[in-house]
Formats: C-alpha cells, sequence, structure tokens
C-alpha cells in the first residue's frame, strides 16, 4: 500500500514586547524564579488583565507579512482548566474571532520545486508558568515568570506531506517572524515552539486518518525526526491491523520514539467563552496601513530582488536571504566590493563556517561587512589571491585589523612582478632536475607537483596564473 | 448622637472643627464593639488603621486640604482586596488572604481621606440574596433579628441601617446593592457598568459586577460616588468618561419628570402589601409634579434564567483562580494534584457558591455552550433593547426593588429558585448594564420597602436628583430600626 503523510504545525511565537501580554511586568529570559510575576501574573482575586497594545500591533504585522486577512474585530477568549503553573484556572486565549485568519505561504524544498502552505489562523495568547519538578523534594515548585509572556500561535493547514515539507515550513515561519522582528527566535529558550499534528492515509483516499498530536518539538532536527518516526508507528499500526486513536503524544528525542501523553477522551472540555475583562481588539484600516508601513521587504521579494539585481543562483539568493541580518550583510559587502558572487560565496564559506564553528550570530561577527568587503577588493584587483585571503580573513576574525592592515603587516601581498616569477620559476625547475626531465618526457601530472612547490617558495604569495603560465612556458623549453 | 447623623451632617462638623476624626472613628468603633454582636454585620473590624486614617484626616482638616469625605468613617465590603487587611470576601476559602494590594475603589476612599472603619460581612463570593451564605455566619436585618439583611452586601446594609457606620460601599452583580438596601431601609445606587473600577474586587461575574454607594440618603450616597467614580486604566472595562460632580444637580427640580412603569414589575409574584407602598410612593412622585406612564420591558420575565446561566458561567471561571496553590484555603495532606484541587476547594467552598460553579461549568461544556450562554447573550441584547425603547419614551423607570420584604432567616435557604427570585426586578437592569437605585418608600408588614428607580446610561446624577427630591418631601429614609436609635 502507498501511504501519504499529512501534517500540520501550530508554532508558538513568543512576541519580543517589553512587557507581558496582560500587565506590566518584564518577559525578559532567564530571572530568579517569580521575580518577574505581579498581581496580575499571579491571579490573585481582584485583579484584571489590561490587553498590551504593542501585541498586537506584532499580531497584525504578521498577518499583513503573510498577506492574511487581519481581522478588524477580533475578541479573547478563556480557555479554561486547571494546572499548577495557570494561576488563573483559565488561559486568555482567542478562540472563535482570532486576530489574523487565511494567509499562505511559499516554501521551497531541496529539489527546487516550490509549494504553498496554507496559514489557517494565528491568535494572540498568554504563555503559562513552569512547573520545576527536580530539587523539591518530592514537591513541585511554581516559576510564574512565564506567566503572561505573550504568544503568537501560528496555525497551519493540513498542507504538508513529508517531514521535509514540515521542516521548510517551520523554517520560513522562523525567518518570517524574526525578518518582521516580532520574536527573537531562540528556540533553546523556548521563544519558537512547535507542534506537529500528523496522520497517514492510504494514497488517494479523500478522507483525512486519524492524527496524532506531536508536543514540544524544539528543533527543525527534531521535528523531522519525530515526524518521520510517528508516520512509521502510525504505518506500521495500520498495516499489522491495528487503528490509529486521536492523542496527544511526546517526543523523547534520547529514544527518538513518540510515546501516548492524554487520550481524547482524557483531553480537557476547555469550556471557551469570550473573556468578560477584555474587549474586544477592534482595528481600523488606516491602523492596519500604519502597520504595513513599517514591514521590511519581506525574504521571498528579497530573494527574487537578488536574483535579479547580484546575478544570484536561486539557491544561494534563498540562503541568504533567510535571515535579514545575513541579507544586509550580503548586500552591503555586495555594495562596497561591488563583487556580489564574490560575496555570496565568502558568506556561504568562511563567514557562516566560521559563526557556526564559534556558535555566533551574523550580527556579532567580528568581520564587519566593510572589513570582508575591503578584503574582497584586494581578491578582486590581484592584490591577494584566493588563497591569501582565508588567511587574512582569518587574522580579520582575530582582531588583527582590516585587510589592509593584514595583509601590509604580513606581507601578503600577492607577487605579480613576472620576472621576481621567474626567478622562482627557474629556481624550483633547476632544484628539481629529475622531475623536470620526467615532466618533459610526458609525465604531465607532474605540474601540480611544480606550481606547488613554487608557491610554497613563495609562501603562497605568488599570482597562481602567473605561474601556471611561466612554468608551462619554461618546462617545455 | 454621632450616629444618627448622616454623612453630610458628619462632613460638615469635621469640616466646622466641632468633632474630630479620632473621635468620630472611635465613637464608630466602640459602638460597632457594642452593638455588632447583634447583627454580625462585620467581618473584620480594623481599628488600629482606621485611628491612623482618622489622625492622618485629622491633620488634612487642621492644614485645610480637607475634601468632604475626609475624616469620614464608612465601612467596606469584604469584597475589595484591602492591603495589610483580611479580604475573605465571605468565604473560607480567603479566609487567609491577607491582600498584598488595594483595590482601586480603596484606593481612592484612601485618596481623599475617608476612614475605613472595618469590612462587612456578605454573602460568600457575592452569592446569595440573604447573606446566608457566608462563612462568617449569617447577619441579622436590624428591623427584625429573625429576618435577612438581604444579600450579597447584606453587612453593609445592616451596618448602616443599625448606624454602625454612616455609609457603606457595596456591589451589585444581580441587585446585590439595591435588594439589601431595600430591605434595610436605605439609599442604594447600583451605576453603570464601568463607571466604577472593577481592579481589586473579587469577581463574581465580571460582565454584571459593579460596585456602588450603601448610604442614608442620596446625598450620601452622591459624595460616596465623587469619591468612587472614574476611568481606571487597570480595567478595560472601566469607562473614559468625565465624573460630574454628583452633589450638583441634586435640588434641581424634577417638575414634568416622565416616569415608566413597566406592567411587568406589578403583576404575579409581587406582595400586593408592597406593591401598595410602592404605589403611594410612585403618587407622591405624581403630586411633586411627575408624569406617570405604563410602559412595557416584554422581555424582562427572561431576566432570571439569562442571569443564572450568564452570571454562573463568569463565576465559575472566574473562580478557578481559587485551587489552593497559590493562596487561600489548602487541604491538609494533599496526595497529589487531583487531590489537592478537590479537597482545597471542596473545603474551601460553601454549598452556593459550588451549586453555581456547577451551573456554569454545565452552561460552558461542550455541547450545551450554545444553547445556554449563546441562547443567554442574545436573550440579554433583548433585555438591553426593552429598556433603550423604554427611555426613548421616559426619563426614569420606576417599580418596587424586590418582590416581598425582608423574610424569615432559613425560610428560603433550601429553596434557591424562590432565593433567585427576589432579585427579580433588580436583575434585568445588570444585565443591560444600566444604573439603579434603591430608595426607602415606607413599610409593608412593618418591614421597610424600597422603590427601584432606574435610569439611562451614566444618569447617576438624575437618578441622585429623582432620589433626593423624594426625600426632601418625605421622611422614610430617616427611619431608624427600634433598639437602634440610641
Amino acid at each position: 500500500m502507498q501511504w501519504e503523510v499529512v501534517i500540520g504545525l501550530e508554532i508558538h511565537a513568543q512576541l519580543m514586547t517589553n512587557s507581558k501580554i496582560f500587565s506590566g511586568a518584564s518577559i525578559a529570559y532567564g530571572a530568579e524564579p517569580n521575580t518577574q510575576a505581579c498581581a496580575v501574573d499571579l491571579g490573585l482575586p481582584g485583579v484584571l488583565p489590561v490587553l498590551n497594545t504593542e501585541a498586537v500591533r506584532m499580531a497584525a504585522k504578521f498577518g499583513l507579512a503573510i498577506g492574511a486577512n487581519v481581522s478588524r474585530h477580533s475578541v479573547f477568549a478563556r480557555k479554561n482548566y486547571f494546572y499548577p503553573d495557570l494561576p488563573k484556572g483559565y488561559q486568555i486565549s482567542q478562540m472563535e474571532l482570532p486576530i489574523v485568519e487565511a494567509g499562505k505561504l511559499e516554501i521551497e524544498l531541496k529539489d527546487g520545486t516550490k509549494k504553498i502552505i496554507g496559514v489557517t489562523r494565528a491568535h494572540l495568547e498568554e504563555d503559562a508558568g513552569k512547573s520545576l519538578h527536580e530539587d523539591y523534594h518530592g514537591m513541585t515548585g511554581i516559576d510564574l515568570n512565564r506567566a503572561g509572556t505573550p504568544l503568537l500561535e501560528i496555525v497551519s493547514e493540513p498542507d504538508m506531506r513529508s517531514a521535509e515539507e514540515a521542516v521548510a515550513y517551520m523554517r520560513k515561519i522562523h525567518s518570517l517572524v524574526q525578518y518582521i522582528g516580532i520574536c527573537d527566535g531562540n528556540m533553546a529558550e523556548g521563544s519558537f515552539r512547535c507542534d506537529a499534528n500528523v496522520s497517514v492515509r492510504p494514497k488517494g483516499q479523500a478522507e483525512y486518518g486519524t492524527r496524532a498530536e506531536l508536543k514540544n518539538i524544539n528543533s527543525f532536527k527534531f521535528v523531522e525526526k519525530a515526524i518521520n518516526i510517528e508516520v512509521e508507528r502510525q504505518i506500521d499500526l495500520i498495516e499489522d491491523g491495528g487503528k490509529v486513536v486521536q492523542e496527544t503524544r511526546l517526543y523523547d528525542a534520547d529514544k527518538n520514539e513518540t510515546r501516548s501523553m492524554r487520550s481524547k477522551e482524557e483531553a480537557n472540555d476547555y469550556r471557551y467563552f469570550p473573556d468578560p475583562d477584555l474587549l474586544p481588539v477592534v482595528l481600523d484600516d488606516e491602523y492596519l496601513q500604519a502597520v504595513k508601513d513599517t514591514l521590511p521587504e519581506l525574504p521571498d521579494v528579497k530573494r527574487d530582488r537578488f536574483i535579479e539585481q547580484y546575478g544570484l543562483s536561486s539557491v544561494d539568493a534563498g540562503i541568504l536571504t533567510v535571515s535579514r541580518e545575513a541579507a544586509d550583510y550580503f548586500e552591503k559587502v555586495a555594495e562596497l566590493s561591488a563583487a556580489a558572487k564574490l560575496a555570496a560565496n565568502w558568506m556561504m564559506g568562511e563567514v557562516s563556517a566560521s559563526l557556526n564553528k564559534n556558535d555566533l550570530d551574523i550580527k556579532d561577527c567580528p568581520v564587519s561587512a566593510e572589513m570582508l568587503a575591503g578584503m574582497l577588493k584586494r581578491i578582486e584587483d590581484n592584490t591577494i589571491s584566493g588563497k591569501i585571503a582565508k588567511e587574512v580573513f582569518e587574522a580579520m576574525w582575530a582582531g588583527d585589523g582590516d585587510a589592509d592592515t593584514v595583509i601590509d603587516k604580513k606581507g601578503l601581498k600577492q607577487i605579480t612582478d613576472s620576472s621576481a616569477i621567474e626567478a622562482l620559476v627557474d629556481q624550483v625547475i633547476a632544484n628539481n632536475p629529475v622531475q623536470a626531465a620526467e615532466f618533459k618526457a610526458g609525465k604531465e601530472q607532474l605540474m601540480g607537483f611544480f606550481v606547488g612547490q613554487i608557491m610554497k617558495a613563495s609562501q603562497g604569495k605568488a599570482n597562481p596564473a602567473q605561474v601556471n603560465q611561466l612554468l608551462k612556458k619554461k618546462l617545455s623549453e | 448622637m454621632y450616629h444618627n447623623k448622616t454623612l453630610a451632617q458628619l462632613s460638615a462638623m469635621l469640616q466646622a472643627k466641632e468633632v474630630s476624626s479620632v473621635e468620630l472613628t472611635q465613637y464608630f468603633l466602640d459602638r460597632i464593639k457594642a452593638r455588632d454582636g447583634e447583627i454580625n454585620s462585620f467581618i473584620s473590624v480594623t481599628a488600629e488603621q482606621a485611628l491612623a486614617q482618622a489622625k492622618a484626616a485629622d491633620e488634612r482638616l487642621a492644614a485645610g486640604t480637607a475634601e468632604p469625605l475626609t475624616g469620614v468613617p464608612f465601612a467596606q465590603k469584604d469584597i475589595f482586596c484591602t492591603e495589610g487587611v483580611r479580604s475573605s470576601c465571605g468565604s473560607k476559602m480567603l479566609d487567609n488572604f491577607i491582600s498584598p494590594y488595594d483595590a482601586t475603589v480603596v484606593t481612592k476612599l484612601k485618596a481623599v481621606g475617608a476612614v475605613m472603619l472595618g469590612k462587612t460581612n456578605m454573602d460568600e463570593f457575592a452569592m446569595g440574596s440573604s447573606n446566608e451564605t457566608s462563612f462568617y455566619g449569617s447577619v441579622k436585618n436590624p428591623w427584625d433579628l429573625k429576618k435577612v439583611p438581604g444579600g450579597s452586601s447584606g453587612g453593609s446594609a445592616a451596618a448602616v441601617a443599625a448606624r454602625l457606620a454612616p455609609a457603606a460601599t457595596g456591589t451589585d452583580t444581580g441587585g446585590s446593592i439595591r435588594q439589601p438596601a431595600s430591605l434595610c431601609n436605605l439609599t442604594g445606587l447600583k451605576p453603570t457598568y464601568g463607571r466604577i473600577s472593577r481592579y481589586g474586587m473579587i469577581a463574581f461575574a465580571s460582565s454584571l459586577d459593579q460596585a456602588g454607594p450603601m448610604a442614608r440618603t442620596a446625598e450620601d450616597c452622591a459624595l460616596l460616588m465623587n469619591a468612587m467614580a472614574g476611568f481606571d486604566e487597570k480595567d478595560s472595562t472601566s469607562i473614559e468618561k468625565e465624573v460630574p460632580d454628583y452633589t450638583t444637580d441634586l435640588n434641581k427640580s424634577i417638575k414634568g419628570l416622565k416616569i415608566g412603569l413597566p406592567k411587568e414589575f406589578f403583576g404575579e409574584g409581587l406582595d400586593p402589601e408592597v406593591a401598595k407602598t410602592v404605589e403611594a410612593a410612585i403618587q407622591q412622585y405624581k403630586d411633586m409634579g411627575a408624569e406617570v406612564v405604563e410602559i412595557s420591558l416584554p422581555n424582562s420575565g427572561l431576566s432570571v434564567p439569562v442571569y443564572y446561566v450568564v452570571a454562573p458561567a463568569e463565576c465559575s471561571s472566574n473562580l478557578s483562580r481559587m485551587d489552593g496553590v497559590r493562596f487561600g484555603h489548602r487541604c491538609e495532606e494533599p496526595k497529589d494534584l487531583e487531590d489537592l484541587y478537590k479537597r482545597s476547594r471542596g473545603e474551601g467552598f460553601g454549598e452556593e457558591v459550588k451549586r453555581r460553579i456547577l451551573i456554569g461549568t454545565y452552561a460552558l461544556s461542550a455541547g450545551y455552550y450554545d444553547a445556554y450562554y449563546i441562547k443567554a447573550q442574545k436573550l440579554r441584547r433583548l433585555i438591553s433593547d426593552d429598556f433603550k425603547k423604554a427611555f426613548e419614551q421616559v426619563d426614569v423607570i420606576m417599580g418596587p426593588t424586590s418582590p416581598n420584604v425582608a423574610f424569615n432567616m432559613g425560610e428560603k435557604s433550601d429553596d434557591p429558585v424562590s432565593m433567585y427570585l427576589s432579585d427579580i426586578y433588580t436583575i434585568a437592569v445588570n444585565l443591560a448594564g444600566l444604573p439603579g437605585m434603591s430608595i426607602p418608600a415606607g413599610f409593608a408588614h412593618d418591614m421597610p420597602v424600597g422603590l427601584q428607580v432606574i435610569g439611562n446610561y451614566f444618569e447617576e446624577s438624575h437618578l441622585l436628583n429623582v432620589a433626593h427630591a423624594y426625600q426632601q418631601q418625605t421622611d422614610w429614609h430617616e427611619r431608624c430600626p427600634a433598639g437602634f436609635e440610641d
């Protein structure tokens, strides 16, 4: 039997507001437990929520960025359930009238195929606190610092047909929310989290299969693994004559398995109803236009422009536009150096490798766009070779100054004087008479040996093209 | 003596330095000590804080920076969170809850220098019409100690009726200011929804709850309104609208006032003696130059059923925070989380509160939500529309506040529906969010009868004017329950 996988994602993006969604407390990560929880966050008797309008603006920004319908009238609702880290016994969320509805997003797969994924809705809600089970002698500690942190829950249509598509979609949202400045995308701190609804059905069947909701998959790698392992489980189950039950499953990354958390029967009846403490959120055209005016150039538009303007390939342009900071860095280098393709190669090569190795973000790159552009100019004008450039780059990374300083200080200027190169060539041939004779006898593979020897003798500074040309000439004499 | 004076009179005496706030405060504290044992109207008496506030008020009076309420003692309903003071809301659940913050109403009354004598008894979480559901015991009606004072602001009503405090704060979700005012011969005002901040007022039904003053006269209510009303950025449902001086229009002529009498308020279920008393009060208004027309509020009969879906639904959610985790009652030695929830809540809440949580949880449940909650919201709109239409025709609407006078304690406690019906005339006003008053209108069966006056949105000044005019012509509001004159 041929199986088709159906996936929908629910992504929680923490909004980068200064304060909580319904109180004035800070949302900064990592504070001492319960030091960032005010009376409202603690859910004391009598307190009332007051909506942070910045969270609304950010949600509207997201809606406009995905071409969605941003509701002129959205309503907060209470989602009722008991849990110790949910202080009020309900979460303020949005149910029937979310702020964002019906958007879409284009994803591109590794083989270059493109696909549109629908975004059903995105709604504002507050985060819960944290239950801490360790170090409390069998008791549970509650930290309410996170309670009330603004979240945008982004719900996709069940449009994805493979783990690869799901990851591509998740990456796309991850990139977008950072682009438009509403979420820092920090998955380690939980600022960007994902649940996946996964089901399988025989290929060609119109109805969806029964789905399982995978919780707590907080890296791109885990999303892919969790979905694949869950798909495998479901297919095995059905092929063995079993039935998939609707339930919530937890992904265990250590064991690479999913296991049941709670079944549909155990699921809460959340008893949603409009929160009577909050007024409906009413937005007018003027407001939405003002928000729209603050949108930056979005990744897809930027990618197309990079292809057009800099002559980059679609893949390269795609990589360079994943993050706004990287794209900005690239553009600056390209403009200052007037060598866009070279800039792209360096960005995707040395720059990205060094950043990865040091676990740094582009905005913390010790080599500024100006410095990199300065170095590329020296490659372009033949002052240094590409190989020497790597040494220059490393020196700049280490803080030894800009390219010209490094080249000067280390004497890395390329030798382009033909008489100097000729002398080196003569010397190397003279020092290796055996090889020279063999070459002349037809063993042309030895060309590489001679180039290597000459480059070594010049400490890599000889212009490789000139070396090649002179060598050929001398050896055929 | 001082206890027979109105708030306005005491204010004048303070300003004229005929008495100091400390003397006045001590006088009422002594009176509470001597007499509250008979009626059980206070949960907490905050003597120390009161005297400190009085001292500060005297300094302000001496410095000439006093406001009308500076130094005047009053009683605070225990529903308002008060910093450093137990704020129990009449429940075992919050018996150990010392609020770390002040409700906005508390802040505002502190700001004008009013002196809080203590926190008054109330039905548990404001759920009740007789004050019999309080964890701190029933409150007795000073007019007849066998009878209930009404509820939920029964402690406030009894305290003022017994002259233990010149005035008190109350809250009204379905009649909780007006009904006890009616049963205890007081003047009580439930303002327009949103006029007074709900911040720090322990929520029962958020879309209905509204604080207001309870006193002996309309003038005193006006003085309290001046301090209590106003927009609060901490309450998103409070309304950004200028607060008038509520005393300005008190003496305006009411000649030509158009009074609407809803025929639905004078039908079956109304005690004929109460009806007679209310009709006499309306005749008095006619004599004063008002015009009376019969009107209809065709959907008002739906008020009680609509209310008993909406209010329990909201309360079932509002009371979820009382879970034994962060504050309030926690059971001994919980086995696990579920046990902690079940026993803490099971032990902490009383019967009526549990009943309403269950009703509300049911009404919001999957499969019932549309049939109950959504339907109720639609009917609520119809009830509001009735009033809207009526106010195109008339200036104010009048009728009885309650269908009966105060009933005997225990009489209705086993019959919730009959208890719920005692709010039949007040509930529609909360559902519509309108302001309403109850004013002393005479007696039936030797017990006080209240006249309800309902106004259009934000017309509290007008209501107070209408009430004050009546009180200039009658002395019902001056009557004191036997045994509490001295």
